[in-house]
C-alpha cells in the first residue's frame, strides 16, 4: 500500500499511453556515461559481430555506410527517469548487420570502446526493433550521446542503448554487463520497471 | 529491491534553495558513499513520482540523509523541501549505484571535483574519510556560482589534515577571495602534487557540461580514463 502524500498532486508531465511507469517527459537529451566521453575518429572506428562460434564479422565505417540504411523515430526511456519521444535517428538495423551470422545464441553482450558492457536478448535486437545508429535529428552523433555510433534499442531502457559500441557477442546464456553486475536488471523493460536487480 | 517508509526526522537549509532532509529508514540495508536512493511521493489518486537523489552522508544506521536542491520547474524537489514536515513519511529505495562509490579501504590517493549540488556524493566520501580516521589523502576542487549556493561551506572550511578543499566561484566570489573568478581552468585541477603519477581515484560529479569538461583536462593532464569515474545530473542541450 503506497503512502500517500499529503498536498502532493504531480505535474503529470507525461503522456499516459506512451510514458512507461515512473516516467517523465523531457525535451532536453541528458548526458550519462560513467566515464570521460571517448573520442572515436571514424578513420579508426571498427564494429564487429562475434558469434558464439567465435566467427568474426566485422565493418570499417565506410563499409556501414554503405550498408542500407533506416531512419527510425522512436521514445527512448531512461532508468532515471525521463523518457524522450520522437527522437529521430538513422542508422543501420541489426536485422541487417546479423543477416550474415549463423547463430543460435540467445544472448548478446554489447562491448563500447571505453570497456562499457551491457548485456540483451537477442531476440530484442531482431525484428526491426534495434540500430546501430550514427546520425541523431539529422546529424552526425554527436561524441556526448555516443557518436559516432551507438546501439540504439528503444524497447529498453537506455543504458542497453550502448554508446560507442564496439563489438557484439553473441552468447547460449545471459551474461551480466557493466550496470547489471552494479544492481540493474538484466532485462530492463520499461513497461515492466524492470529498473533494478529483484525488480 | 523494495520500497522502504521514510520518516523525516530533521530538516534544515543549506542554501536559500537546498535543504538537507534526515530519515529514518526503517530495514534500510546501509550504503557505500557516493550512492542515491529513489524517493517516489503518491497524490491521493494513486498517480506517483520519483526522482534520485544522492545520499549526503556514509552509513549511520537506518540514517538516509539527502541534501536536495529545489528545482523551481520541479515537480518533486519542491515538494520535499517546502511541503514535506517532520514525522511525515515518504517511499525510499536504494541503495542505487555500485560504480560511483568510494570504498574506505581503497589505499588510493582520491581526487574529487564538484560543480554545484555535485557535491552532495563527494560530501558522503569526505565525511566517510573523517569519519573512518584513515589518512587516505583527499583533495576536492568545489566550483560553485557564489558564495551563495556554497553547501557545507562550514565544514569544508574545518577539515582535518590530510583532506584539502579549494573552492572556485564562476560568478561571484566573497571579498577576501583571490583567486580567479570564472569556470574551471586546468590549472585548478592539475598540479605537481597531484598529477596522474600518483594515480588518483577520481570522482567528478556535476552538470553535463561541467563533468564533461573536467573530464577531459584530467584526460589531457594523463589521468587513464578508468581512473575517472563520473555523475552527470541536470539537463544537456546538444
Amino acid at each position: 500500500m503506497a503512502i500517500v502524500s499529503k498536498g502532493f498532486t504531480g505535474k503529470r508531465r507525461g503522456n499516459d499511453a506512451r510514458t512507461p511507469p515512473g516516467q517523465y517527459l523531457t525535451e532536453d537529451f541528458p548526458v550519462l556515461s560513467v566515464g570521460p566521453t571517448p573520442r572515436v575518429r571514424t578513420e579508426q572506428w571498427q564494429f564487429s559481430i562475434v558469434s558464439e562460434m567465435g566467427e568474426t564479422q566485422r565493418w570499417n565505417w565506410n563499409e556501414m555506410l554503405a550498408l542500407p540504411a533506416e531512419k527510425p523515430t522512436v521514445d527512448i526511456h531512461c532508468v532515471t527517469k525521463w523518457s524522450k519521444l520522437d527522437t529521430q535517428w538513422r542508422g543501420v538495423s541489426l536485422d541487417t548487420l546479423l543477416a550474415g551470422v549463423a547463430t543460435t545464441a540467445t544472448h548478446v553482450m554489447a562491448h563500447s570502446h571505453d570497456g562499457y558492457t551491457t548485456n540483451l536478448p537477442l531476440d530484442e535486437l531482431r525484428h526491426g526493433k534495434a540500430w546501430l545508429a550514427y546520425e541523431y535529428g539529422g546529424k552526425p552523433l554527436h561524441p556526448e550521446h555516443g557518436g559516432p555510433a551507438r546501439l540504439l534499442v528503444p524497447n529498453l531502457y537506455f543504458w542497453k542503448s550502448a554508446k560507442w559500441v564496439e563489438k557484439l557477442t553473441l552468447l547460449h546464456r545471459d551474461e551480466p554487463g557493466f550496470w547489471e553486475r552494479n544492481g540493474y536488471h538484466d532485462y530492463g523493460d520499461p513497461w515492466q520497471e524492470q529498473r533494478y536487480q529483484g525488480d | 529491491m523494495n520500497w522502504l517508509v521514510a520518516t523525516l526526522v530533521a530538516s534544515y537549509a543549506e542554501t536559500s534553495t537546498a535543504k538537507t532532509l534526515v530519515f529514518d529508514v526503517e530495514g534500510w540495508p546501509g550504503h557505500k558513499p557516493g550512492q542515491h536512493v529513489d524517493v517516489r511521493l503518491t497524490a491521493e489518486d494513486g498517480y506517483s513520482a520519483q526522482r534520485s537523489y544522492s545520499i549526503a552522508t556514509p552509513v549511520a544506521g537506518n540514517t538516509v540523509a539527502l541534501t536536495i536542491q529545489t528545482v523551481d520547474d520541479g515537480e518533486v524537489s519542491p515538494y520535499l523541501t517546502g511541503v514535506l514536515e517532520v514525522g511525515e513519511q515518504v517511499e525510499l529505495r536504494g541503495p542505487v549505484g555500485g560504480w560511483f562509490v568510494w570504498e574506505t579501504t581503497n589505499p588510493a590517493p582520491v581526487l574529487l571535483i564538484a560543480g554545484g549540488s555535485g557535491i552532495v556524493p563527494l560530501m558522503s566520501m569526505i565525511r566517510a574519510r573523517v569519519d573512518s580516521g584513515r589518512r587516505t589523502p583527499f583533495r576536492l576542487v568545489y566550483s560553485v556560482r557564489s558564495p551563495d549556493e556554497l553547501l557545507y561551506g562550514d565544514e569544508l572550511r574545518d577539515l582535518p589534515e590530510g583532506i584539502d578543499a579549494a573552492l572556485r566561484y564562476t560568478r561571484k566570489a566573497p571579498q577576501q577571495y583571490k583567486e580567479r573568478v570564472g569556470r574551471l581552468a586546468p590549472t585548478d585541477l592539475v598540479s605537481e602534487s597531484w598529477s596522474a603519477d600518483r594515480a588518483p581515484a577520481c570522482f567528478v560529479c556535476g552538470p553535463t557540461g561541467f563533468v564533461e569538461a573536467a573530464a577531459d583536462m584530467l584526460v589531457a593532464d594523463g589521468h587513464l580514463p578508468f581512473r575517472i569515474k563520473t555523475e552527470r545530473f541536470g539537463p544537456s542541450g546538444s
